[in-house]
Formats: structure tokens, sequence, C-alpha cells
């Protein structure tokens, strides 16, 4: 063992200034599996180059060799932080090529789950993008809501995260009235659980020097790159599919898309927080609409939608719909559909190419994130490598929807 | 700026872009319009459906590549079009094979970069004059295109940790076998005739025939 050796850096020469740095994949702020390959002069990115793909499963794939019914399982495991909004753009598909009615009170439970989603990824966004820049408490703070987030998925569908309670032609089954109350109860409380969430972050120095003028997209910038949800009206662009081609019943409902005006990640912070807000409102009346709609909760064609499990006791016919539904599955008209929701990611789309059997010939997923992180390498260049887990934080990535 | 355009309006807007870009067949089918075009004009026909503020697609939504076998250009480049200012969607499709290059729309749209690479990876469609056509999503190193009808489900080769190599090895797959149900009625949609008892549209070449593989 010798000393360590005395280091001299000799600051003329530019040789040793330049590095490539791997950040990931296994890194807490890369969120997921993600490597970034990343240039570097001294301390300032060059050039960003992210390594996907280490979380791909081949959903597509496994889509196409699978019945109708047997794939919605799938979409809960694309974004699993909102797993409900994923089915909701694939059932819609289907229900289009089928072209199904849907229930009104399914539709109602359906933007109640949605909005819950949208609160579960802002939750988990907005704390843990305050973690990524050094603050450890909004993430507790965030996650013990989101646990009662998802006792009521649990509630609902048997399952925290992974709930496949969305089928073609409403949901599997009703809410009981105790869960709406509870899930009022909830919503009534949570505003003042987000201001105390809000005074550990919004206000917070740190926060601020870390995030305000950091990753700025500009309108052109964002429309160009293909930003949707957040990300695009953090930049200032106005546009939310569920007031501009509104689906359900988002048309009936009152609620504000908020817009950010710098387009920087404190904007997009921002407009996740008050998303939030405007999700509350849209829950209340959704919990509102539901105590005045009675009703079942899935179409009653028995040629795409399972019968009832005391119905099949009684009758041959439902005993013979049950039996053909969960082996052949039901046959989709051929065609292509593309059905897009706003998740809270962005737009969120499936593209189906049905061949009129009982399986998808092409299922294309369109997930938000997939061009977000594609706008990873401009949004860094000239930021300090500190900025990268800022920057990544605001784009809301999740892996499990951009490798599917 | 209505949602839910009617399909007449459609229609109407499928014919201008055709008239418009050259394209060469529209069509207004579930509520949406899909215009046909030829690969070696994608670029202009994006560019002036970007351009034109009749059309004003600003955004790339999508790229996405469908395999069709059976056809002497087997694949499909489908290209999904958002208008922010007019509210509409068009869907503008291609066809390729494996011998042909698509133009890039990156000059376009930016973010037409990494779709295109998935649209390469998954398909093994090549797009001329894209910057940095890498594979994206699949293992490095890997080979083939595992998104085509003629890639096996279960893959070629399976990876596992050798503790005696102290490393992850690659091996032909073995561990696990893909069943594939046939849960398709026997009584109606089946490819199969009896010999001289067919009807005339399940017979080679009559219209229907190989609906069912």
């Amino acid at each position: 063992m010798t000393d360590n050796p005395i280091v001299t850096i000799d600051e003329s020469d530019e040789s040793g200034r330049k590095f490539n740095l791997n950040f990931g994949p296994q890194h807490p702020a890369a969120h997921g599996v993600l490597r970034l390959v990343l240039e570097l002069d001294g301390e300032l990115v060059e050039r960003v180059d992210p390594h996907i793909g280490l979380l791909h499963r081949g959903t597509e794939k496994l889509i196409e060799a699978r019945p109708y019914a047997q794939n919605t399982g799938y979409f809960d495991r694309l974004d699993y932080v909102a797993p409900m909004n994923q089915e909701h753009a694939f059932v819609l598909a289907i229900e289009r090529l089928l072209k199904l009615e849907i229930p009104r009170r399914a539709q109602i439970i359906r933007v109640l789950y949605c909005e819950i989603g949208r609160l579960l990824n802002h939750l988990m966004n907005i704390t843990t993008q305050a973690m990524d820049v050094g603050a450890l408490t909004p993430p507790l703070w965030g996650f013990e809501e989101r646990e009662k987030l998802m006792v009521f998925y649990e509630r609902a569908s048997g399952a925290r995260m992974h709930a496949n309670y969305f089928r073609p032609g409403g949901v599997r089954q009703d809410l009981p009235p105790a869960l709406v109350d509870d899930i009022e109860a909830w919503v009534s409380a949570f505003p003042k659980v987000l201001g105390e969430i809000e005074a550990l972050i919004t206000g917070n120095r740190i926060f601020k020097q870390r995030n305000v003028d950091i990753g700025v997209v500009s309108k052109e910038q964002a429309v160009a790159w293909g930003f949707t949800g957040v990300m695009l009206r953090g930049s200032g662009v106005a546009w939310d599919l569920r007031r501009s081609q509104p689906y359900e019943i988002y048309d009936e409902l009152e609620f504000e898309i908020p817009v950010g005006v710098h387009g920087d990640c404190y904007d997009r912070y921002l407009c996740r927080v008050e998303e939030m807000r405007q999700s509350i409102k849209i829950m209340r009346q959704c919990i509102e609409l539901l105590k005045k709609t009675p009703g079942i909760v899935l179409a009653d064609d028995h040629k795409v939608t399972p019968p009832r499990r005391g119905e099949m006791k009684r009758s041959m016919e439902a005993l013979i719909h049950h039996f053909k539904l969960y082996s052949e599955g039901y046959h989709v008209p051929a065609g292509e559909i593309y059905a897009a929701v706003e998740a809270p990611k962005g737009e969120f789309g499936v593209y189906l190419v049905a061949d009129g059997t009982n399986k998808p010939y092409r299922c294309k997923i369109r997930a938000p994130g997939f061009p977000h992180l594609a706008a990873m390498d401009w949004m860094n260049r000239g930021h300090m490598l500190a900025d990268v887990s800022a920057i990544l934080g605001s784009l809301d990535i999740v892996f499990g929807e951009i490798d599917r | 700026m209505t949602w839910r355009v009617s399909d007449e309006d459609l229609g109407a807007l499928g014919e201008r872009i055709v008239a418009a870009v050259g394209a060469h067949a529209c069509q207004v089918a579930n509520g949406e319009l899909t215009v046909g075009a030829e690969a070696v004009d994608i670029v202009a026909v994006l560019t002036r459906l970007k351009e034109d503020p009749d059309f004003a697609f600003q955004q790339l939504i999508d790229i996405c590549g469908a395999d069709y076998p059976q056809r002497p250009r087997r694949f499909d480049v489908v290209y999904h079009l958002l208008s922010l200012t007019k509210n509409r969607r068009v869907r503008v499709k291609v066809e390729a094979d494996e011998s042909m290059a698509v133009p890039s729309a990156t000059s376009v749209y930016p973010c037409a970069d990494w779709f295109e690479r998935e649209a390469f990876d998954m398909y093994g469609v090549y797009f001329s004059g894209h910057p940095d056509l890498r594979r994206l999503l699949t293992d490095y190193g890997f080979q083939g295109h595992p998104l085509r009808k003629d890639f096996p489900m279960t893959g070629y080769v399976e990876v596992r940790y050798d503790n005696d190599l102290k490393r992850v090895v690659y091996e032909p797959v073995k561990s696990v076998e893909f069943r594939n149900w046939d849960f398709l009625s026997p009584w109606e949609g089946a490819g199969y005739v009896k010999p001289g008892q067919g009807y005339p549209e399940l017979l080679p070449g009559g219209e229907g025939s190989g609906s069912r593989k």
C-alpha cells in the first residue's frame, strides 16, 4: 500500500474535463429502470442518450395472442401508478368498434376512478419530484394518501393496483354505497392534506432554486415534440382531451384546466397541484351523480359482457353465454380505431386493429411518457448534472408504459 | 372546434387532403379519417398537413408499424396526427416491405425520432434519412424484429445467471412452452372445407379464403 497519490490538475488541460457518465439503470432518481448515458463537460451536460427497454415485456405481442377480455389486465401494468386510466383507453377502443352503449352509472364510476388515478399519479409525481431535489418528507405524506386511494381501488375491484375493473360495456361490478360514502369523506378531508403537502414544497426555497427556470419548454417546442398532458399545459397550451375531445360524461362536469406560464419544472409542478384540486371537484360531482343515478353498471348485451353468477344458476342461456365468453371470447368486427384518453401523464392512446376474430390483430399503445422521455436530450443540454434528476422528475416518467 | 366531427365533414376533409397532397385514398370509418399515401411521398404529405392552415396538424401523436405477411408489401407504417387548433385527428398510412426505405419524418416532426426507432426495432422497417436509427426497446445485441407475425412469441433465446461462469448467459429457449389456445368456434368462421363440398367463397382464391389462420 502506498500513500494516496496527490492528484495535480492542470487547468489548461481540456482532455480531463469531458467524460461520460452512466446514470442508472439502478438509480433512485431514475424513476424505474432508465439508463442515461450522459456526456459531460465538467458538470455541464452536453448530450443525453437515454437507453430504455429494460422493462420491455412485449405487451403488444402478448396482446395479439389473447382474446380481448384477457388483455385489460396488461393495461394495468403499463403505467402502474394510475392503472385504471390505461384500461379506460383500451375498453373505449373495443366499445367503439363494437358500437356498444355504456350504462350511465358505469360512465360515472369510470370518471370517478379515473380521477382517483389522476390523484394517485400526481401525488406520486410531485412528491417524488421533491425527493429528486432532496426533500424526503413529501413522499411519505403523499404515499399515506395514495394508500387510502388504493384501498378504494381494492374495495371496488379487489386489487390495490392491478385492478382489471373496467370492462367493455361498463365496469366489473357496482360500488357498495358505503364505499361511495367513504370516498366522499376522503374527498372532503383531502384538500387540507394537499395544503399541508403544498406548504412543504410550493414555497420551499430549495425546491424553487432547483426547479424554477429549469427545463424550460416553449409552446412551439412542446407542440413540435409531441408533448401532451401537463407537459403541454405547463408550457401554456390549453389542451386537455377531457375538455376538447370529451368522452364519458366529462362534457357535463365542471372543472378548469390549469395552464402554466413559463414552461419550466416549477410550472409543471404547479399545474399538477392545481389539477389535483380540479380532480377533487370532479369527484365531488361524480359522487353526487352516483347517489341519484341507480342502474346497471355493465351493459346487458351478453354476447359481450358476462352474465351475473346468480343468473347462471337459473338460466341455461346465461350458462352458455358464460362458457362462450370465457373460452372463445367475443368477436370484434374488423376495423381499426384510435382511442385516446387524458391519462394523468398526457394522451394515452390505443390504436387497435381488429380482424374480426376474438383476438386483436395489432394493438399499439401510445404512451404519453414516450415522447416526453425522447425530449430528454435537448431539454438537458446546457444544464448542470444535478438538474438532470430535476428535469426527469418533472417529466413524470414511469417505465411500465414507456417500455411496454 | 366541435368534437365528434360528423362523417360528412371528415369525408370532405379527406377529399381536400387527397387533392392537396396527392394521397391515393381516404376513408372514414368508426368516426375516424384514414388517408393512404405512397411511402416515397410521406415527407411531402406530412409537411403539407402540418404547414397548410386548412389542415394545421401541428402534432405527430404516434408512428407505429403493423405487419400483414400475406400482402406483397407486408408492413403498414401508420402516422397519427392531431390538430390542436382545428381539433381534428387524421391517420396516414403507407406501405413498406423489408427492402424498401420509408423517408424519415424527423425533419417535419422532431418527435418522430423515437417512434421510428421503435418501428425499426419492432418490425425492421427502415427509415432513410433518420439521424440515429438504432434499436430502442430490445436488448443490446438483440437479433430479429419481435412484433413481426412470424416471430415466435417466446423469442429464440432466454437468459439466466450461470453460477459457474459468474455471468448472465444466453441460451436457446427451453424453459417455457408457449401455449396458443385456439378457441375459435368450429361451427363458424372456419376456413377448412371438405374436398368437393366447399362453398365457392371458401375455395382458394375466392373471397373469404384465408380469413382464418
